[in-house]
């Protein structure tokens, strides 16, 4: 694999990410629990879908082969999607959502953090303006959780029980493979097994704020590094990619 | 949570520029402050709008009651000299 080929599978597994994401973020609009939370979730599907079509703008150019971001986010058959397992899993109730987002967002923020160093140019741009988003969407959901886990009863083992369902898709957030290799030699991604302790630490302290018990050490899914993913992927695919298949040529 | 299961009120203040004074741009419903600010942010500044904000408890707030109007105001409209139109502006003069 050369180094373009490896980048470009990197630009659709960070692209993709986001694009799920901002999908079930974007699931909420109109139905979240109040207003201003409504329009909080929104500019966060709405943040996450601008780092997308960056994401999806430069995988499409490394490729060369004449796709552009739609057809990679419209055409492309769920066995090439390379999103997390954890950001495809469906909304639940509010405490779920939000624990799915400090998961993914106390990665993100380690992970962008170190993106800004990298030696590829728009992967570093890239990084540093979306790292202010989602230190925001990392303020956000935390402030949640801490309220969630210090509120009632209730809203303790709602968030409580999110967490430790969630937690056995957070192995894979940490796999690398040959792709990770290749631009890890070359200084353009971070060794994700460097972020690990970064990220237990800053959820440990945020659980320890929220009253909430650090899920046990268990089982792990994996599959998404290869294309392989939960159940629930098709069916946001489904949904997503409905109109532009059935009308190809539509335009707004 | 008061009787009516709404989360207090906050009215949310706005400063477009530093220097500029703080402009009341409407309220939002929080449990606390952090919430209320966080709230005020993502409703009131997607476009811009500012770069500071306050964010203050409504009840806090003490109005004048639309009842006193006349008392409270009229006072000042038959005292001319209050005014500030003795004066002839000088031409080419702006934002006086």
């Amino acid at each position: 694999m050369t180094v373009n080929e490896a980048l470009f599978n990197y630009s659709l597994r960070l692209g993709d990410n986001s694009l799920i994401l901002s999908h079930r973020l974007s699931e909420w609009t109109g139905k979240a629990p109040i207003l201003e939370e409504d329009l909080a979730i929104t500019n966060i599907a709405l943040d996450k879908l601008g780092q997308a079509r960056f994401l999806l703008q430069y995988a499409a150019q490394l490729e060369g082969k004449g796709r552009s971001e739609d057809d990679l986010a419209y055409k492309r058959s769920e066995r090439e999607f390379y999103n997390s397992l954890l950001v495809e899993q469906p909304n639940g109730d509010f405490a779920f959502t939000m624990a799915r987002q400090l998961l993914n967002d106390v990665f993100d923020f380690f992970l962008y953090e170190e993106l800004t160093k990298s030696t590829n140019e728009p992967l570093a741009s890239l990084a540093a303006k979306s790292l202010k988003e989602i230190k925001y969407h990392l303020r956000h959901c935390s402030e949640w959780i801490i309220r969630l886990g210090d509120g009632t009863e209730e809203s303790h083992n709602r968030i409580q029980n999110s967490m430790n369902e969630l937690w056995a898709y957070t192995g894979e957030l940490f796999e690398m493979n040959e792709i990770d290799s290749i631009l890890i030699k070359e200084n353009m991604v971070p060794d994700l097994s460097k972020l690990k302790p970064k990220w237990n630490n800053m959820l440990c302290e945020i659980f320890e704020k929220a009253t909430l018990k650090k899920p046990e050490e268990g089982f792990m899914h994996t599959g998404s590094r290869k294309g392989v993913h939960s159940e629930y992927l098709g069916f946001i695919l489904a949904e997503m990619q409905y109109l532009p298949r059935a009308y190809p040529s539509a335009t707004w | 949570m008061n009787k009516e299961k709404q989360w207090p009120l906050w009215e949310v203040f706005i400063q477009s520029k530093t220097g500029l004074p703080y402009k009341h741009a409407g309220s939002v419903h929080a449990p606390d402050a952090e919430m209320a600010l966080q709230n005020a942010r993502d409703t009131y500044t997607r476009r811009g709008e500012g770069n500071s904000i306050w964010v203050v408890p409504s009840d806090a707030i003490i109005a004048s009651n639309p009842a006193d109007a006349e008392s409270f105001y009229e006072p000042g409209n038959d005292k001319i000299y209050r005014h500030p139109t003795f004066y002839v502006m000088p031409e080419g003069a702006k934002h006086i």
